[in-house]
Order: C-alpha cells, then structure tokens, then sequence
C-alpha cells in the first residue's frame, strides 16, 4: 500500500507528484497510458499564458499568474527549454479594440505585469509578417514559449529520484474508500493508498463526482487540430500571434515553438471521444484560413505535420483544486491555462495535503537530474568533449534534428525512460524533423530493443498495440506457404 | 584543421563516380565521407535487379551496381570514411564532421563534391489527415525494413503513390506473403517508370488507382483502415467517390525531396523546381569550388545516369583543383511550356564538351518533340513517341550550336498536331 496515489501522469498529476517527493510519503502515480503526458499535456500551443485572459477572482486566474511567475525558475531547475518571447493579442475592428481592452483591464486586476496596448505602427515595427490590417494589440511580454511534454519528462524524472513510482497501462475503473484505505481497481489490478489524488484529465470529472458522491462535474472534450512548419531560417514571427479570444477559447495562433518550429492552431471542436486525437480535413483547412488573418503569407507547403490536442473542458469553466472528500484530493478540470498553472496547482495542492495530512519533510530532496545539453544546440568545442566522454555521441541517427546515438540511449535510460519510439521521439526530437522518421525509425527501434532487451517485434510507436513490425520475412513467408 | 584538395560529402552512387573520376584525374589527397557504416547510398537496400542497362548494357540489382564502383575505388586506394556525418559545409568550403572514432573533425577543402541523396516525403509533407497510429511508413523505410533487417511492417497494404520505390515494395511485400490491396495516384498518370508499373503492379494483379488519393486514416493504436476518394482535375477529392480499404499498412511513395540542408547552410543558390542546386555545365553551383551531383541535385530515374552525372563533376572538381577556375560568360538555360526542373541551369560560353540537359516533362507528352531555342533558332530538336514525368528527358546540345548565343535558351515540349 502506497501513502498517495495519484491518478493521471499529466503535467497536473506530476507537478503534484514532484511537489509532494519532498515528504515523507510513499507515492505512486498511475495512467492508463504508456509514458507520461499522453493526453492533454502533449498536444497544445506549448504556451506559458501571462494570465490575462482569465475572469479575476477564479482559481484559474490566481494558478495563471502564479504558475508562469514559477516556470521561469522551474524551467532552469529541470533543464527543459523556456523563453520569454511575450504575445501579441491582435484587434483586427472596433470591435476588437473593445475586447483588448477589456484584456488589458483583467490582466492588471489579474496581476500581470507591463501590458500594454499597442497601435498598428508599433504592431508592424514589432512583427513586420502581421497584416497590415491590424488595428492594435495588447503586448503582453510576459508571456512565453516552453516544450510541454519536456517539463512532463523531467517532472518525472525529478519524482521518480525522490522515490516515487509509476504504473502504466493502468486504467482505473473504480474506487472505493473503506475502513481508511482507498481501493482503486484499474485494468491490471488493484492500487490501495491512504489518500488518492485525482488529477485525470478528461476523466476528472468522473472520479470527481465517484469521490464526491455528487453528479456535479462534467467535461466536454474539446479537440483542437494544429500543423507544424519546418523551422525556417528566419521565424516569421517572435511573439507569439493571437487573435481576439472567443467563447470557444483563446483562438487560432501563430507562434514559434522553442525549437525553432512554427505552430499554427488549433482549432476548438466538442468531441464525444476524448481519445479521438484524429486530424480533419476541415479542420485542418480552417487553421489554414484563420491563420491568414494574423499572418497573409502563411502556407503549409514546409508542414512537417499535423496533430490533435484534446483539451478536458469543466462545464462550469473553473478549475478545481483542492480537498473533495476525507483523504480524497483533487486537480480536475484542467484545461488551458492547465499547464502554465500546472506548477501552482502542484504547489496549492502539496500545500494542502501536507497540512490535511500531517506529512513531514525529508530531510533531503533531490535535484532533479541533470539534462545534458542537446548535441544540436552544443559549440564545437562542446561537441568535441562530449564525444571524447561518449564516442556515440559522434554517431548521428536523426539527420533532420541532429540527434544522436549516445541521447537516444539516454532517454531510454532516464528514471522514467523511453518504452517506444514516440517516447524517444519526444524525448530527443529524433524523428520530429522533415523526413519524420524515414531514415531514423529502423535505428532508434534496434536501439529500443537492445536497451530494453525486447525483440524487435516487440517495439511500438506508442502503446501496446501499436508495434510496428508484424514479424521477420521468414515468419511471414512461413504463415503464407501454411496458407494462413 | 586537416587540409584536403577534395572532400566528396556521400559514398553512395554519386559520391562514389565523382570520387573516382578525380582520382583517375589525378587528385590524391581527397576523402569521401559517408554517414552509414558502408558505402553504397540507398542502392544497398535496392535488391531487385534493373540497374546498369545504360551503363554497363546488363541488369544488376543495386548491392551489385554499388558493388562495382565500390570495388573500383577500394582498388584505386580511394579513402572513404564510413559512420561519418556531415554536420556543416561552409561557403569558404570548411567541412566540420563527426564519427564516433575521429570525434569531430573540420577539413579545409579546395573543392567540395555534394553528393548526399535525397529523401522521402512523409505523410506529413500532404497533410492527410486522421490519426497518428502506427503502420505509415515511406516506401524506402519500408524497403530497409524488409531488405537489409528482415522484418515485414505489415501484412494487408495500401500503397499512396507511384512513385518506383512504392512499386517495387508492391512487387516486394508481394513476394514476401503480403496482401497489397491497391496503388493509389493522385494524378492521372504515374510518376513511376513505366517497366515498373508492368513488372511490380501488372504482373501481380494489384489494382493501380489514378487521379485518386487517401482521404482518411483509421486506427487509433496501428492502422486499420483507409479511405480513398476519386479527384477531380483541380486534384480535390470528389465526394461520394469514397472507397474503404481493410489494411494495416499504409506505404508512401509521394515524391523525393533532394537532400540540401548542407548546401543550404553553404549558401548554395537551390532552384525551387528541382530542389537541388543551380548549377554550370560544369556542375558546379553558385559556390565557387563546390559542386552538386546525383539526386542531391535533381532526382533521377536511373542511376546509371548519376553515375555519369558524378563522372562528370568529379572531373570538373580535379580540373578546377589542377589548374583553377576560368570564369567566361555564361547562357542560362529556362523552363518552357511542359518542362519543368531543366539541369544544368547554367552554359558557359565557349565550352567545347557536349551539353546533357536533362527534365522531367510536366505532363505526359505522346508524339512530341523538346525543343532547345534562343528566339527563333532552333538550337536542338529531340523527338520521341512519349515523354512521361515518370522518366528523365535527355537532350543532347553540340556546343558549336551555341556559339553565337546570348542571353538565355529556353527547353520546351511541342506536341505535333
């Protein structure tokens, strides 16, 4: 039995798992997927919102503003990539101009520091791509650009050296509460804990209302289709591009990404399947046409790809954090702005718990491992010495992002390491590059099945399920001349 | 910093001709570097037969092709330093270079030979929508699974495009136990070598789809499904044309992009027809002392004509490293109606060597001729039953034919009424 067992290894579950490492508690995470940050933590607009477009006086907007003042820090601490590249809200009517201003109120009573309403001069000054229909816009500079499943990796790791541990694949279908013990049975069995915290995504509102005896929470799955541009030689844009929000969400956005890449999207649809990350023509096609607003010359000719993100929607529009019944916690609802609020949930939650629970400080808690820089971004002199430390470090296998043998080991060797080859695509961005894979992925799979002393069949790009080769050539000639 | 006359960036086909032509030129002190652990380019996972007709008048399979210049250059002493990658190529021709033995190294080179291939367009390159799931590969991944690591990706496919990689993994997976269930072609003709169509899709019963495309992917874990529309001649899918397909594979064989990361950060200038370089008769580009050859320059049908393409720059590079460069003027060669990606781009005047403009035709031509002009001066005339983008148009110009000439000279199709 586990003191604290946290349901959902989003960047929610493990801001709270990291946070609470700090105890004396023994804590397990579980998910019914195959790595960290399956669901909604992987695919969004990778945004660290300032705070200024949530309604003052929600929790949403206190997590916002204290969770982008954390990640700067954060960040650093954890070796993920972070900048500070501020945002442009752009008003393209009169019409517009009265909803930035009404931005511009909320995010001083919000919080947030130097905003600033800008007229169509300084807009172009500032981002020459805009077009020049613009009217005006609000300069948020704190605004800023992070790789949202890389703080979920290395939240995971910085748990997992403090001792917590972490179950995949475990769906969980019920719980109960007796006699002060939770009985959680998921798909491979069953989980018991003092205290379970609930931080499930697009299931929370079902374990909330399970844990709450109340039929009051309710999430709508709202999906939202994006593209990604090869990084150009020169971004279009620094700032990341919003239009005026909408009741559907903060819009379609233009925005580079920390690696170089430009995001377009996403789109906002309520889908009934919160696992339904397929892509649309449509859909696809609309991010294209609204793009065009923001920026005239968009084109997805240099599209590395397309994707889904899918955002847990609480009807009644406010995150909830806290206490939901004895031993009970919860972090639910957690849609934007879910991860520039994840390391204020993770900090209101450990706050709570520690106090609800009585729990102790260790009297050590590790740093979180060190994140070696990536051999792409290294000087030469740095690629030299880190090669005389690790000659794989001189074999290339992603040509496109530059990522080499010695990093894809590495990830697969992390504390919560690398199982597929999604996983070491996202954690060494070997694969994310123009050819996606086409000269990499039969390497990086021998290289998965030699860490992980599986056979290569065995291999999958994400989940059971999903292996990607069917058997040997002469296993398939075999069944053929059996003639089955 | 090692100095080097010649670095040659790629050991496979490409790299391999240049790099024996300049030693048989003369050059020594000259390495090729190649970032598998063999030399032989993608030709090494290319085991059905067909190459080497035009050059050596008998069909090799691809290890066999590769095999001979291999052997050539290993007998000549040619240094070829294999599990090398190229990280950067500087316009002051310093090529910086990694393995795992030598660690990073930067050479200092009189002339650089660009010879790195080209790559497959992914899926996310058309933006066909539906899930990400596993069962999408390229064609060429799908090759090297099957040919050189012994593992089938599938069982039931679906081939997207015509692409002669996808054909002959048709033919392939075929062999193999495999079901392919269709070869679906968004235009209305093939981009593939006609002999390919008969021997890889006629000769096995699969059905090959033109002016059709995917439309949908299924399979939340790995595929299940694809859907296939009928398009129109604006190349859109035309509703209620829609075909479903049971499959677990999904093969792509929807063009090949040359490969010019490196060229690019070179500042080489690259045509955005090919892909590839612009480059002189000479082969070189608009970098002095580098030059650019084989499908890193335009992609080609055969390989026997990247061989002699690479031939080619090989002896310009050795020619230029032995007595300089001479600069002269220079006639620009443009794309006319129905051509499109003419190489080389550039004639210089006076040259005494017969020029090989190569193109892919835009569209299938019967009965037709191509035609080099300058105004009114015919210039060449090449006539043929059929031209198909599928296959290199090659048409030969008798430099004495140029003399006079100024400006530019246009390549276009002319079909006879």
């Amino acid at each position: 039995m586990n003191d604290i067992l946290i349901i959902g290894s989003g960047v929610i579950g493990l801001s709270t798992a990291r946070a609470l490492s700090r105890y004396k508690a023994s804590i397990r995470v579980i998910d019914a997927a195959y790595d960290v940050s399956e669901g909604c933590s992987k695919a969004n607009s990778a945004i660290v919102h300032a705070g200024y477009d949530a309604e003052p006086g929600t929790l949403k907007a206190r997590l916002n503003v204290r969770g982008s003042e954390m990640y700067p820090d954060l960040c650093r601490e954890l070796g993920v990539p972070y900048r500070r590249n501020g945002a442009l809200i752009l008003a393209f009517s009169e019409d517009d101009r009265g909803t930035i201003e009404k931005l511009y109120q909320q995010g001083i009573t919000n919080g947030v520091k130097e905003l600033r309403i800008i007229e169509r001069e300084e807009i172009l000054q500032l981002e020459p791509q805009t077009n020049p229909e613009v009217v005006c816009a609000l300069l948020v500079p704190t605004s800023a650009i992070t790789s949202p499943y890389e703080v979920c990796y290395a939240m995971a790791d910085h748990a997992a050296v403090n001792g917590v541990t972490f179950g995949f694949g475990e769906c969980v279908e019920s719980m109960s509460y007796e006699d002060g013990v939770w009985h959680v049975k998921t798909s491979t069995g069953e989980e018991t804990a003092r205290v379970v915290i609930n931080c499930a995504g697009a299931d929370s509102a079902k374990f909330h209302n399970q844990m709450s005896g109340k039929e009051e929470a309710k999430i709508v799955n709202r999906r939202g289709q994006y593209y990604i541009l090869d990084h150009p030689d020169v971004l279009p844009f620094d700032h990341t591009m919003f239009q005026c929000p909408t009741k559907m969400g903060k819009g379609i956005l233009v925005a580079p990404t920390v690696h170089g890449n430009v995001l377009l999207g996403p789109t906002a649809e309520d889908v009934d399947d919160p696992k339904d990350v397929s892509t649309t023509a449509e859909g696809l096609a609309q991010v294209v046409k609204a793009c065009k607003l923001t920026w005239p010359n968009v084109s997805v000719r240099t599209a590395v790809t397309n994707f889904s993100g899918m955002r847990a929607h609480e009807v009644h529009g406010d995150f909830m954090v806290g206490k939901v019944c004895e031993h009970g916690y919860e972090a639910a609802g957690m849609e934007s702005p879910g991860l520039s609020a994840a390391p204020a949930v993770g900090e209101m939650l450990e706050e709570i718990i520690a106090r609800e629970e009585n729990l102790e400080k260790k009297e050590c808690w590790l740093p979180a491992p060190e994140r070696p820089k990536p051999f792409n971004e290294m000087t030469d002199e740095e690629r030299v010495e880190a090669i005389r430390k690790d000659p794989l470090y001189g074999k290339i296998i992603c040509r496109c992002e530059v990522v080499t043998e010695a990093e894809i080991r590495a990830a697969i060797r992390r504390p919560v390491g690398a199982t597929s080859l999604d996983g070491v695509k996202r954690r060494t961005r070997a694969g994310m590059g123009r050819c996606q894979g086409g000269f990499c992925s039969p390497r990086v799979v021998e290289i998965l099945a030699e860490e992980l002393n599986l056979p290569m069949t065995s291999i999958c790009k994400g989940g059971p399920g999903s292996e990607l080769l069917v058997g040997t050539i002469q296993e398939a000639m075999g069944k053929e001349a059996a003639g089955v | 910093m090692i100095q080097k006359d010649l670095v040659i960036v790629g050991g496979g086909p490409a790299g391999l001709a240049a790099a024996i032509s300049a030693w048989e030129d003369g050059i020594r002190n000259m390495i090729v570097l190649e970032r598998e652990a063999q030399p032989g380019g993608i030709l090494r996972q290319c085991i059905h037969n067909g190459f080497g007709l035009h050059r050596f008048g008998e069909e090799l399979t691809g290890p066999e092709y590769a095999q001979r210049d291999i052997a050539k250059a290993r007998e000549l002493g040619i240094p070829i330093a294999c599990d090398t990658t190229v990280l950067s190529v500087t316009e002051d021709k310093h090529v910086t270079c990694v393995s795992t033995t030598e660690g990073l190294q930067v050479i200092e080179a009189k002339a650089v030979i660009l010879a790195m291939g080209c790559r497959e367009r992914p899926r996310g390159a058309l933006g066909t929508p539906g899930t990400r799931c596993a069962g999408i590969y390229t064609a060429g991944t799908a090759q090297k699974f099957v040919n050189l690591e012994g593992f089938m990706p599938g069982k039931r496919v679906v081939i997207l495009g015509s692409g002669d990689i996808g054909l002959i993994m048709a033919r392939r997976m075929t062999l193999q136990g495999a079901k392919v269930l269709a070869c679906v072609e968004l235009m209305p003709f093939s981009s593939g070598l006609n002999r390919n169509i008969v021997q890889c899709l006629h000769d096995y019963d699969i059905p090959l789809y033109l002016s059709h495309t995917v439309t949908g992917i299924e399979g939340r874990d790995r595929l299940t499904g694809v859907t296939v529309s009928e398009v129109g001649p604006d190349r859109r899918p035309i509703p209620g044309t829609e075909m479903h397909f049971d499959c677990d594979t999904l093969l792509l064989s929807v063009g090949l992009i040359p490969e010019n990361e490196l060229s690019r950060g070179a500042h080489v200038e690259l045509s955005p027809v090919t892909s590839g370089a612009v480059v002189t008769d000479q082969l070189e580009t608009s970098v002095p002392g580098i030059y650019a050859c084989g499908n890193v320059l335009h992609v080609h049908d055969l390989v026997d004509f990247v061989s002699e393409e690479s031939f080619k720059a090989g002896h310009a590079a050795a020619e230029m490293i032995q007595h300089g460069r001479e600069t002269s003027d220079t006639i620009r060669v443009v794309d006319g109606e129905g051509v499109r990606g003419t190489v080389p781009q550039i004639i210089r005047k006076g040259t005494k060597e017969e020029i090989r403009l190569m193109f892919r035709p835009a569209a299938v031509y019967k009965n037709a001729s191509v035609v080099v002009s300058c105004g009114d001066k015919e210039i060449a005339r090449k006539r043929a039953m059929i031209f198909t983008p599928g296959e290199m148009a090659v048409i030969p110009v008798a430099p004495e034919k140029l003399e006079g000439i100024d400006g530019e000279i246009t390549v276009k199709m002319e079909v006879r009424k």
